[in-house]
């Protein structure tokens, strides 16, 4: 699949900033100044705000991006739309009395870190429905969005935020394991991307073109000497050429730095500049994860070319 | 709404006979032709005249080889022309993933079309469509798919003739039909039964409307013959060989 720039930044941004306001809403412990609330809040709802804007410029017609909250009721990129506008919605409220009052209203909270959740599950759904790419087409796929973007909030609350330990245990670790159950989901759906082929249907170029029955089929011409459209966007092989490299570095700015800088952090007091730290390697490793997560997935079109 | 309408009470769509296609690709010119000035925006192109054209299709002509298993050496290899346009599929994925509605399926006659008003080009559909059946036109960037020629089936402007579709109408080798799947006597109903009409990958669980018609199997001569016996001379009979001898008395 081509990989979108756009689409790319959506996924990786609006995940982290989901992610942040879904710490946020369970209460992680921030700053208590109005300032400190007001700057917090802008830093989670912009990043998603960022993410989603940009995902319209992939769009053919941005202008008409609002029709896309209409129907709700059967798709997923519907879906996701609505959710994340009700997420933001309500995180504005959320601010608002946390800015006014000092006082961070828990069952609303509740609500925005359920609705963050429901968004970055929508926005793999978009992915993990589609039949016709079997790599996405997984549970893993909700399940990797899902721990990333809950890694990427948690590494961006520990180094805004004001505590040093939560349920009993230390931020920086609490944010490691958020890292590790990320990478590991992530190992998983490499290990099964790498041997799925199309072995979930049983497709082949026999069963596309019904001839496989027959005997051996083999693509003799093209219909167009040229490009087109479907091969331009579904039949894309360039990005599979470094893929081995960028899963390389994937691993290390994504996982081995945000976690060798964590277990720094358990070593010197948690301070906050390293969490940011391996919070901006995280996303740099992120960007790296969700290219090879279009350019490496294969479409049942390119059975017919 | 992009939900799928119940059970159409007709299922209008096409049969195309693998055997009889020759790959002239009569039908994809036709189809861009009448869907440039039909129905919704023209269909566009981009450097249509220069180095690396493309451009949007709603018909396009593969070409496949197919060798039996126990051919011998590769042999009797069959060529098959392949056209592929939207299979107007009764559980069409396309249409559910929509988030406008721009897509949608019509409950009257099974139908698949985009209201390219409402479309946003998000692309999405293209990506659920497993048979490759929807292009993204480069000039308007709105959704572009088989229509099944709405705007001359019903057209009552047009003779009678000319009220199927511009594929259908234009196969000079007959290869293309055009009919209702619901009325077990229509034409198609009934060839695809003959014939053993297929699905394309049925796996994908889309219940494609068109059928494919298989290539009957190409025959095979009991034994190998000599390569070209035509080559060898044969120099007893006729004018030829008059002249043949003629010449080698004279020397
Ligand atoms: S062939 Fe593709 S575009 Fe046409 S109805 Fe089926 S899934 Fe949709
Ligand atoms: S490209 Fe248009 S028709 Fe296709 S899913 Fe997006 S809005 Fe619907």
């Amino acid at each position: 699949m081509h990989p979108a720039v756009s689409v790319i930044f959506f996924t990786v941004t609006s995940g982290a900033g989901l992610g942040l306001i879904f710490c946020l809403g369970l209460g992680w412990p921030m700053p208590a100044s109005p300032l400190a609330a007001f700057l917090v809040s802008l830093l989670a709802g912009g990043l998603t705000a960022a993410g989603l804007i940009s995902s319209t410029f992939h769009l053919g017609h941005p202008e008409r991006a609002w029709r896309a909250l209409s129907q709700w009721r059967s798709s997923w990129l519907s879906r996701e739309g609505v959710s994340a506008i009700l997420t933001l919605t309500l995180l504005g409220i959320y601010a608002l009395v946390w800015m006014m009052t000092g006082e961070r209203v828990a069952w609303l909270g509740l609500l925005i870190s359920l609705f963050a959740a429901i968004t970055v599950f929508t926005t793999a759904m978009i992915y993990a429905q589609l039949k016709t790419v079997p790599d996405w087409h997984s549970a893993l796929t909700p399940a990797c969005y899902l721990a990333f973007a809950l890694a990427a909030g948690a590494l961006l609350a520990a180094g805004l935020g004001t505590a040093t330990t939560l349920i009993g245990m230390p931020v920086a670790i609490l944010a490691s394991a958020a890292l590790i159950v990320a990478w590991t989901a992530k190992l998983l759906w490499w290990n099964r991307a790498g041997t799925i082929g199309f072995s979930h249907t049983g497709s082949s170029i026999g069963t596309a073109t019904g001839l496989g029955g027959l005997g051996a089929v083999r693509l003799l011409e093209r219909p167009h000497s040229g490009e087109n459209y479907l091969t331009r966007e579904m039949v894309h092989k360039i990005g599979r050429k470094h893929a081995a490299r960028l899963r390389r570095i994937a691993l290390v700015t994504g996982c081995a730095v945000p976690l060798a800088l964590c277990f720094l952090a358990m070593a010197t007091g948690q301070p906050a500049f390293l969490f940011l730290l391996a919070f901006a390697s995280l996303m740099a490793g992120l960007f790296a994860e969700r290219w090879l997560f279009f350019a490496e997935a294969r479409h049942a079109v390119s059975l017919y070319y | 709404m992009t939900t799928l309408p119940p059970s159409s009470e007709k299922k209008l769509g096409l049969v195309i006979d693998l055997d009889i296609c020759v790959g002239c690709h009569a039908c994809v010119v036709n189809c861009k032709e009448w869907n440039t000035g039909g129905y919704g925006a023209p269909l566009g192109d981009v450097d249509a005249y220069g180095d690396n054209p493309s451009g949007a299709w709603l018909n396009r002509i593969h070409t496949f080889e197919v060798t039996p298993e126990d051919a011998p050496n590769g042999g009797q290899a069959q060529i098959v022309h392949f056209p592929k346009s939207c299979l107007h599929c009764e559980d069409a994925p396309c249409v559910t993933v929509c988030p406008t509605g721009a897509s949608y399926k019509r409950g009257e006659d099974g139908i698949v079309l985009v209201d390219e008003k409402k479309c946003i080009g998000c692309g999405l559909c293209a990506w659920a469509c497993p048979y490759g059946a929807r292009e993204m036109d480069p000039v308007e960037n709105v959704m572009k798919k088989c229509t099944l020629c709405v705007d001359r089936i019903y057209n009552d402007n047009l003779p009678e003739i000319d009220r199927i579709p511009a594929c259908v109408r234009t196969c000079p080798a007959n290869a293309r039909h055009f009919g209702d799947f619901a009325d077990p006597s229509s034409n198609v109903s009934k060839m695809t039964a003959e014939r053993g009409g297929m699905d394309l990958m049925p796996e994908m669980a889309t219940r494609p409307v068109n059928k494919y018609l298989p290539p009957r199997p190409k025959t095979r001569p009991a034994s190998e013959r000599e390569l070209a016996p035509a080559l060898a001379p044969r120099t007893q009979e006729g004018l030829l060989g008059w002249i043949d001898r003629a010449l080698e008395k004279l020397g």
